[in-house]
C-alpha cells in the first residue's frame, strides 16, 4: 500500500502534462549545452598532456637528428669515451650509460628487496596501529627533495663508507646508488602493497583454513597473487632510478667514465646533462646537441622499460 | 540423492566434537549466544536459519577463522575428540586447530595457481617435500572430490580454467588432501547452479564415510537431502537441535516450524 502514491507520481513525471514540456525542454537544452562545455574543458586539459609530450619528443628528435648529422650513430654507440666538449671529441653514449646502469642496479638492490619486504610486513603483517603510523613516514621519505639526498649521500653515507672502505673515492656510484635505492623504496613498496592487499581476502582464508601460517600465506599465496603489481612496482622503480638526477650528480661525481665498478665515480646521463644545461654553450653547437641526444636516449630506455611493465602487467594479470 | 524418507537407519553414534555455552563476540555485540551442541563422527550435521543468524560465524568458530580478524572474543567451549582440546581456548594454537579442521567456502576460491598446486598447497605447507606421495595424495583427493576424471589430464593446467562446479570439488579436494577430521562447508552451493549443487551434494553423502560434516545452508532442501541432524538457529541462539527427519516433519519450536514452512527468513 505504501508503494502507491510513489508509483503513481513517477507516472506523472513520465508523461507530463503538455503545457509544461516547454519548458522542460529548455532546461534539456541548457543541460544539454553545459554537459558539452564541461567536456570540452576536460579534453582541452587532456590535450594540453598529450600534445607536450609530442612537443617534447619531437624537439628531442629534431636536435638529436642534427647531431647524429655530424656524429655517425655508430660511434655514438661504440665509442667507450665520452668528451664531447674536449677538442678530442669522443661521443661514446655508453660511458655515460655505463654509470645509469650501475647506479640504478645498485638502488635496485636496494629498493626492490626493501620495498618488498616492507610491502608485505604493512600488508600481511602490520597490526592497523602500526601501518597506519608507518605509512606516513614512508610517504614523507618518498616527499624529501632529491636534493636532500644527494647531500645524504656526499656528506653521510660517503664518508660512512669510507670507515669501512678507506680507499673508497669521496664521489662514487655505491654511495650514490645505496641512497637512491632508499629514496625508490617508498614507491615501490606503497605500490607493492596496493597489489598485494588487492588480493581478494577469500584467498587468504582458504590459505589460512588449510592450515598455513603467515608467513606461508605472504609468501606462497598473496605474493604470486599479486605478481602482476608487483611487477610494474619494480618497473616504476626502474624508471625513477634511470632518470635521477640530483643525487647521482652531487654524489657519484661528473666525470664520464666507461665503467660498472660501483667504487668508481662516474657520470650518469642525467648527470651530464645537468652539467651542459647548466653551462654557457652556444645554442646550436654540437655540445649544445649532445643533450638532446643523451635525453632521447634516456627516454628510449625509460620508455623500454614502461612497454615491458605494460607486457608484464597484461602476462601476470590474475583473474580472481 | 537420498531424500528424508531413505536416510538409512543411524549406526550407534560416537562424539566427534561438543560445543559448551559458546559466546562469540565481534567487539561489543554479542553473535553467538550461549550455544549447547553435539557434532556426531561421520555423520553430515546441517545449519539452518535466516541470513544473520548467526549460522556462518558458529562455523567459523570451528576453526578459528575470526583470529584473522581483530576485535573478536570466544567464551564457552568447543571439544575436539579423541583428545577433547578445547577448540576456541586462548591457548590453544588456530594453525594446529586448521590442521585438523578443514573448510570449504562459499564462493569458490581456488589459488592462482594449477589443479595440482592447489590440491598440494596444504601438504606442502605441513612440510611435505616428497613428489611420490604429494602425486598420491593429490590423486586419492581429486578422486574422492569426484573430480580425477575430468582433470587428469590437465593437472598442470590453471584452476582458473574449470567450471564453478569444478572450482568448488577442487576446494574439496584440496580440503580433503590433508586428511581432515571435521569438513566445514560453508554454503558451498550457493554460487552453483542445480546441476553442480547436485554434485556436491551426492559427494558431501559419499565423504561422511571418511569426515565428520557440518553443513551451513540457506537451502533447507538440501539440508533434509545430505544432513542427518540439523540445528536452526535464529539472531545468534540455537533453537532447536534434532534429527533432521524430526525438524522437518515435526519440530519442536513455534519458530522452527515457521522456518521450515517459509513464513519468514
Amino acid at each position: 500500500m505504501d508503494s502507491m502514491p510513489l508509483k503513481h507520481s513517477s507516472q506523472q513525471w513520465i508523461n507530463p502534462p503538455a503545457d509544461h514540456r516547454v519548458g522542460v525542454r529548455a532546461i534539456k537544452r541548457r543541460r544539454h549545452l553545459a554537459e558539452r562545455g564541461i567536456e570540452s574543458l576536460l579534453l582541452l586539459a587532456a590535450l594540453v598532456s598529450v600534445f607536450t609530450t609530442i612537443a617534447i619528443v619531437a624537439i628531442l628528435v629534431w636536435e638529436s637528428i642534427l647531431f647524429f648529422r655530424t656524429v655517425p650513430l655508430f660511434d655514438f654507440l661504440t665509442d667507450r669515451q665520452w668528451t664531447p666538449l674536449f677538442d678530442d671529441a669522443h661521443f661514446g653514449i655508453v660511458a655515460l650509460l655505463s654509470g645509469t646502469l650501475t647506479t640504478t642496479v645498485v638502488a635496485l638492490l636496494v629498493a626492490i628487496p626493501l620495498g618488498t619486504v616492507l610491502a608485505i610486513y604493512l600488508s600481511e603483517f602490520a597490526p592497523f596501529r602500526v601501518r597506519e603510523l608507518a605509512k606516513p613516514f614512508l610517504e614523507m621519505l618518498g616527499g624529501i627533495p632529491t636534493i636532500i639526498y644527494g647531500y645524504f649521500a656526499l656528506l653521510f653515507v660517503t664518508p660512512l663508507l669510507q670507515r669501512i672502505y678507506p680507499d673508497l673515492p669521496g664521489f662514487n656510484m655505491l654511495s650514490a646508488g645505496l641512497v637512491m635505492g632508499i629514496m625508490i623504496v617508498p614507491y615501490v613498496s606503497s605500490l607493492s602493497e596496493d597489489a598485494m592487499r588487492a588480493v581478494p581476502m577469500n584467498m587468504r582464508e582458504a590459505s589460512y583454513a588449510l592450515g598455513a601460517t603467515r608467513l606461508q600465506t605472504a609468501l606462497f599465496v598473496v605474493t604470486p597473487a599479486a605478481l602482476s603489481g608487483l611487477a610494474s612496482s619494480y618497473i616504476l622503480g626502474i624508471s625513477r632510478a634511470v632518470g635521477e638526477t640530483m643525487v647521482v650528480a652531487i654524489a657519484a661525481g661528473m666525470q664520464p667514465s666507461f665503467t660498472f665498478n660501483p667504487l668508481e665515480p662516474a657520470a650518469t646521463i642525467t648527470a651530464y646533462i645537468v652539467q651542459v644545461a647548466l653551462g654557457d654553450l652556444p645554442h646550436g653547437s654540437i655540445g649544445y646537441q649532445t643533450i638532446f641526444a643523451a635525453g632521447l636516449t634516456l627516454l628510449l630506455i625509460t620508455l623500454l622499460f614502461n612497454i615491458l611493465g605494460h607486457v608484464l602487467r597484461k602476462h601476470f594479470r590474475e583473474a580472481y | 540423492m537420498s531424500t528424508i524418507s531413505t536416510l538409512p537407519p543411524k549406526p550407534p553414534t560416537q562424539l566427534k566434537a561438543q560445543v559448551n555455552a559458546l559466546n562469540f563476540y565481534y567487539g561489543d555485540f554479542q553473535a553467538l549466544k550461549n550455544i549447547d551442541f553435539p557434532v556426531e563422527k561421520n555423520q553430515v550435521t546441517a545449519l539452518i536459519g535466516p541470513s544473520g543468524c548467526g549460522k556462518s560465524t558458529f562455523l567459523r568458530c570451528f576453526n578459528r577463522m575470526h583470529d584473522l580478524y581483530p576485535n573478536m572474543r570466544y567464551e564457552g567451549e568447543i571439544l575436539l575428540y579423541p583428545d577433547a582440546i578445547n577448540i576456541v581456548d586462548r591457548h590453544v594454537d588456530p594453525i594446529e586447530v586448521r590442521m585438523r579442521i578443514s573448510m570449504v567456502f562459499q564462493k569458490p576460491n581456488p589459488f592462482p595457481k594449477s589443479i595440482y598446486e592447489n590440491v598440494a598447497y596444504g601438504l606442502r605447507v605441513r612440510g611435505e617435500r616428497l613428489r611420490k606421495v604429494i602425486d598420491e595424495k593429490v590423486e586419492d583427493a581429486l578422486r574422492a572430490a569426484a573430480l580425477w576424471d575430468e582433470v587428469k589430464d590437465r593437472l598442470h593446467d590453471l584452476a582458473f580454467n574449470l567450471s564453478g562446479g569444478q572450482q568448488q570439488r577442487l576446494c574439496i579436494a584440496r580440503a580433503l588432501a590433508t586428511s581432515p577430521e571435521i569438513l566445514l562447508f560453508d554454503e558451498p552451493t550457493s554460487a552453483l547452479d542445480p546441476i553442480a549443487t547436485a554434485k556436491i551434494e551426492e559427494l558431501v553423502n559419499e565423504l561422511k564415510e571418511k569426515v565428520t560434516i557440518l553443513i551451513v545452508t540457506h537451502n533447507m532442501q538440501q539440508a533434509a537431502r545430505v544432513s542427518a541432524y540439523t540445528a536452526f538457529m535464529y539472531i545468534g541462539e540455537l533453537i532447536e537441535f534434532d534429527d533432521t527427519r524430526k525438524i522437518f516433519t515435526n519440530p519442536s519450536s513455534k519458530l522452527t516450524e515457521e522456518y521450515i514452512t517459509g513464513r519468514f527468513g
